[in-house]
């Protein structure tokens, strides 16, 4: 029997894709399609009092315009995606997202609205005919603070901001601690970053009345849920509801996610209107809307004994889940779990709180939590071996679990609900494989010298982790060998660009003896297959494809029983290959597949009781649990220590991923995650202000890595076949990116070793880690790692001085006139007592310029002295809202004025005008100083300017 | 609304569009080439990039009406399934592709790149890519597959149509 499972095959998919031929959501084109565009909250957190669709609905080409009320019943909180695991005394308090925001505003980007327009552009428009009445509320950013007795509650209906709380331990760590030679504790942060995949969502609906049946594209990882779920929603039966999850463009976790607002209204919508509807995300929306991970506290300590055998390790750690809570607690449970990674660690105390901000919700993304663990345990280690004096390889090599001890049963509960142990490994060989592949030795003994005394900053990391892949419940596929000898194979499982159209391919060619590029895979389309979970967790080669094996073996059963049966003789003299079925001993006697399916589908005549018509068998396969890969990363790296640019000069990945389906294709999936760690560890982070204004919401402003930044990685692989499933595989899809983090934070570590520079965060950036080495330099303590906010968006002040009295400058400071002549883009500004009103034009940096409607409240009037500005603008683009502090005193010649203002800036000016905010404001209010000290002189006051703004 | 005439893939295309209308909009929805896609609408990503008068051009930066009169090329001009150009068979060859959709935007930034370039170092393979986002494959394989497209075209010297 030819063997094409392990070959590198070459992709089914790949003409279609190469030839802008295979459908992705945004290319279906249905007759009378509408276009939906969503208003979102512009504030972090708010009490929504009023949505005002009425001048949206009149615009010319709206078809419709809904808030929450005008769902109806139909309103309802999402359901709990996943429910949390059995762990003992585990708190878990569910809070729901909805379809339409209610009541109250929760992240930027929570959908209030939608309109339906005849074109994007018009239901665009129109979002800017929405009034939305909202009050602000103090947003909760910080981990820490939303754990503060006092802090703003983002659940009213909850009586603080905890979403949950867990603790798992094994052994008894306080007995561990007690008998340590040493003992090391830090604190590490892991922050934010974005799955941004290069398709954004989007969501098509058609509604067909007359058969009473609604189909959706969706760019999910899960059509089948998503269809069971939207089914029960619409009320009609699950066979009325189709999902089709086309070609996606990139999934990496957050398409897992449901229910998506989106994904519940547009159907919906569909269904309202008797029309189809099409959403599709834009950037912007992504960076909001779309969820995300990563944020984590952890405060850990190691308790070892002085050969460095881990005595025990206790963690405690702060997990950020976002608004809401929707996919339970995966993610925390995964840092808790994944820590221990390939060692031995007899006592483990690992507790979190998981907390609600008002951030963009939580959900995993490429590789779910385990990164956090990861870091945590390596710099550990990293510390320990430095502390202890004992090498890094060392230390590690010293606490793997051995080949002789699987299966390891770490005794705390995984994500899957199973207990957490490990299938299989063999960790000392990979570890040997990668220290090998590097030079690490000789790049410890001579490389890093030489270049030290050459003035340049090498350094090298290693790294070890486990991985949790291809977990539960199950997967399904149906076989089908049609009378033309096409063989098709229908799975649930969705893809994002996995492979499986070939993966899967090569599993049942290999059974059916035919070629891969003879099976005809269909992923996605819960018409075609309507039993499943998903594509997620690093399961569906695992998951869908044993399931892919065993109904292609049953096929291959069934073909060669029935040649036995035709030809009269025992099934065991029966061969399969090149398409046909055939004895044996004589080749020529036998039949093609398309033959036997023929024959096993007789159209008169009888068959034998109890035979299923037809070549095709559906089989389903869920695994015991999960099977355990693991690798070893590692890398060379040197940082330039005046401008904190690291360059990667070597990547090398040691994989163990059970028996490879097709190495192409692991390979692949290698080395986009390793550049998914590269982002994460040192270019892509979500910046929030205090205000939970996502500042970076552009590719500008959040860095992807390029072809410029993301090495070559070379590759070796360790074979351990898992015992857990047929194929001996395990997964692969999030490896590559869970151990960067960690080998960062020890190569640069190592290549600036002697300056002190101890690095426990992540992600790290050029100017991060300008910072740090330049912190290092100082005396005392480093400071605390960088929070991801940054205070508020848009702080002003500075010194002016004017020529005239301060009575003169106090009366034109306040002349609506004068003002109006002189702050740039004023269209109109009129004063009624201590109010003014009025009309700005205003463009920041890529945001172009756009009309604010003012109001500024004057108020601590001191006349010639100070007074305070509550100032409000708002427009299509955002808002600006803050106070300002203007303060007068005689200088002799003239006046001096000092100015403050602390601002929040909201909107799309905030998201993408970031970068170009401080500049733009600061030349606007320099500008409109100058007009101001001009009109002073046009008022015939002498003037003679001493000083400038700054 | 205003009319606009090009030449689309070689086809003659004349409409009446808003001015407002980007042209990735334009190729997507009113001619249905749905072959160029929007990653960012804001000019990073590179997904929409095609031919304008044969030089890459981000579509979404561009308004249809700017493209009056002008030659667009987009990926369905290159070749069929079952007769992929040079480019797109390295492509497939050495797995520069996973979920495909940054795909078309990067084939069409390098078909020009390799007409000026026919024999490029793996640094100015890197450079002509670094405008163009990928997010699943990490870069590697694309650049052995654009070194391995230039090596074929090559070879294939001036067999007709064998490079742009």
């Amino acid at each position: 029997m030819t063997r094409l499972v392990g070959q590198p095959v070459k992709r089914n998919e790949d003409a279609r894709l190469l030839t802008g031929r295979a459908q992705f959501v945004d290319d279906v084109h249905l007759p009378g399609m509408l276009h939906a565009a969503f208003l979102r909250s512009e504030h972090a957190h708010a009490r929504l009092r009023a949505v005002d669709l009425s001048r949206a609905r009149q615009r010319p080409g709206v078809i419709a315009a809904f808030a929450a009320d005008d769902l109806g019943d139909y309103w309802a909180p999402g359901p709990l995606l996943v429910p949390p695991p059995p762990i003992p005394d585990l708190v878990f308090r569910h809070a729901p997202q909805v379809p339409l925001a209610r009541g109250k505003l929760r992240y930027v980007g929570e959908p209030i609205a939608v309109v339906i327009a005849e074109s994007r552009y018009v239901a665009e428009d129109a979002l800017a005919d929405i009034i939305v009445d909202a009050e602000p509320l103090p947003a909760v950013v910080q981990l820490e603070a939303a754990l503060a007795p006092d802090a703003p509650r983002i659940h009213e209906q909850l009586d603080s901001n905890v979403a949950a709380h867990a603790l798992q331990t094994t052994g008894s760590y306080a007995k561990a601690r007690a008998k340590a030679h040493r003992v090391i504790k830090r604190r590490f942060h892991y922050d934010r970053g974005a799955s941004a995949a290069i398709e954004n969502r989007g969501v098509v609906a058609a509604w067909d009345a007359s058969a009473e049946e609604m189909t959706i594209w969706d760019t999910t990882q899960a059509p089948i849920p998503i269809r069971n779920g939207l089914a029960a929603m619409l009320g009609l039966p699950e066979s009325q509801v189709r999902v089709i999850a086309p070609f996606v463009g990139g999934g990496f976790g957050p398409k897992i996610m449901m229910f998506y607002p989106e994904e519940v209204v547009i159907p919906w919508a569909a269904r309202a209107i008797g029309r189809p509807v099409k959403w599709i995300e834009d950037r912007r929306e992504n960076f909001t809307a779309t969820t995300q991970e990563r944020s984590q506290i952890h405060d850990a300590e190691i308790a070892l004994a002085k050969d460095g055998r881990i005595l025990g390790v206790h963690d405690v750690f702060l997990h950020d889940t976002g608004a809401y809570d929707p996919y339970g607690l995966t993610v925390p449970i995964n840092s808790q779990c994944t820590l221990l990674g390939p060692y031995k660690v007899p006592n483990y105390s690992s507790e979190f709180t998981a907390v609600f901000t008002n951030t963009p919700i939580v959900t995993p993304v490429r590789g779910a939590g385990r990164q956090h663990g990861v870091f945590v345990m390596e710099r550990l280690l990293d510390l320990a071996a430095r502390e202890l004096g004992i090498d890094r390889l060392e230390i590690r090599r010293r606490n793997f679990i051995r080949p002789g001890e699987f299966p390891y049963d770490h005794k705390i509960i995984f994500q899957d609900f199973k207990p957490l142990v490990y299938d299989s490994g063999n960790y000392e060989p990979a570890l040997a494989k990668a220290s090998a592949l590097i030079g690490y030795d000789r790049f410890v003994r001579e490389e890093q010298p030489r270049a030290r005394s050459e003035g340049r900053q090498l350094g090298i990391g290693v790294v070890a982790y486990v991985e949790g892949t291809g977990i539960g419940p199950y997967e399904g596929a149906r076989v089908t060998v049609e009378p033309s000898g096409r063989v098709r194979l229908a799975t649930g499982v969705g893809t994002q660009g996995q492979g499986h159209f070939t993966s899967f391919a090569q599993i049942v060619a290999d059974q059916l003896g035919v070629g891969p590029d003879e099976v005809h895979v269909v992923t996605g389309d819960t018409r075609t297959f309507s039993w499943g979970t998903g594509t997620f967790a690093s399961r569906g080669a695992v998951v869908a494809g044993s399931a892919c094996h065993a109904a292609a073996a049953a096929v291959r059963e069934k073909a060669i029983a029935k040649t036995a049966e035709l030809l009269g003789v025992k099934p065991k003299h029966v061969s399969i290959g090149g398409g046909r079925v055939y004895l044996e001993r004589d080749p020529s006697k036998g039949f093609t597949l398309g033959e036997l399916a023929q024959k096993a589908n007789p159209l008169r005549g009888g068959v034998t009781p109890g035979t299923e018509p037809g070549l095709e068998a559906t089989k389903y396969f869920g695994p015991e649990r999960g099977s355990t890969a693991n690798g070893v990363h590692a890398m060379i790296v040197e940082v330039d220590r005046e401008t904190a640019q690291v360059e990667i000069k070597r990547y090398v990945v040691v994989h163990d991923c059970g028996t490879q389906l097709n190495p192409m294709i692991v390979e692949g999936q290698i080395h986009g995650g390793v550049a998914f760690g590269i982002g994460n560890a040192f270019y892509e982070q979500l910046v929030f202000d205090d205000g939970g204004q996502l500042l970076n919401a552009s590719f500008m402003d959040y860095l992807l890595p390029t072809a410029l930044d993301v090495p070559a990685i070379e590759l070796g692989h360790v074979e351990t076949p898992s015992p857990l499933n047929p194929l001996g595989t395990k997964g692969v899809g999030e490896a590559g990116a869970i151990p960067t983090g960690a080998l960062f934070a020890q190569a640069v570590e190592n290549a600036l070793a002697g300056t002190g520079v101890e690095i426990t965060e992540i992600p790290l950036s050029p100017s991060r880690l300008f910072t740090l080495i330049a912190d290092s330099r100082r005396v005392g303590p480093v400071p605390a790692a960088a929070p991801s906010a940054r205070g508020r968006a848009l702080c002003l002040e500075g010194t002016y001085d004017f020529g005239g009295s301060p009575g003169d400058v106090y009366a034109l400071l306040l002349d609506p006139r004068v003002l109006a002549s002189v702050m740039p883009g004023t269209k109109r500004l009129d004063r009624n007592g201590d109010r003014y009103d009025g009309v700005l034009d205003v463009g920041i940096g890529p945001v172009s310029a756009a009309e604010f409607a003012l109001e500024v409240v004057v108020a601590d009037q001191i006349v010639g002295e100070q007074y305070a500005m509550r100032i409000e603008a708002r427009g299509k683009l955002g808002f600006v809202s803050g106070t300002a502090r203007v303060r007068l005193a005689s200088n002799g010649a003239g006046t001096r004025m000092s100015y403050s203002a602390e601002l929040q800036v909201g909107g799309t000016i905030a998201a993408v005008g970031q970068r170009m905010l401080d500049s733009v404001s600061k030349a606007m209010s320099a500008q409109a100083l100058k007009a101001l000290e001009r009109s002073l002189r046009a008022r015939g006051a002498a003037s003679t300017p001493t000083g400038a703004a700054s | 609304m205003q009319t606009l005439s090009l030449t689309v893939n070689g086809r003659r295309i004349e409409r009446s569009v808003e001015p407002r209308l980007l042209l990735s909009d334009f190729l997507r929805h009113d001619v249905e080439l749905t072959g160029t896609h929007v990653g960012c609408e804001h000019g990073v990503c590179g997904a929409c990039t095609v031919l304008v008068d044969g030089e890459a051009v981000r579509s979404c930066l561009m308004f249809a009406v700017q493209a009056e009169a002008a030659r667009v090329d987009t990926v369905e001009s290159l070749g069929s399934e079952h007769a992929l150009h040079p480019l797109q068979e390295a492509f497939r060859d050495a797995h520069a592709l996973q979920c495909g959709f940054c795909t078309p935007g990067m084939l069409m930034t390098l078909v020009p790149f390799l007409r000026d370039h026919p024999s490029p170092g793996e640094l100015e393979i890197r450079h002509a890519l670094s405008g163009n986002l990928c997010r699943c494959t990490g870069y590697a394989n694309i650049v052995k597959a654009v070194a391995l497209a230039a090596e074929r075209m090559r070879e294939a010297g001036a067999a007709p149509g064998a490079a742009e």
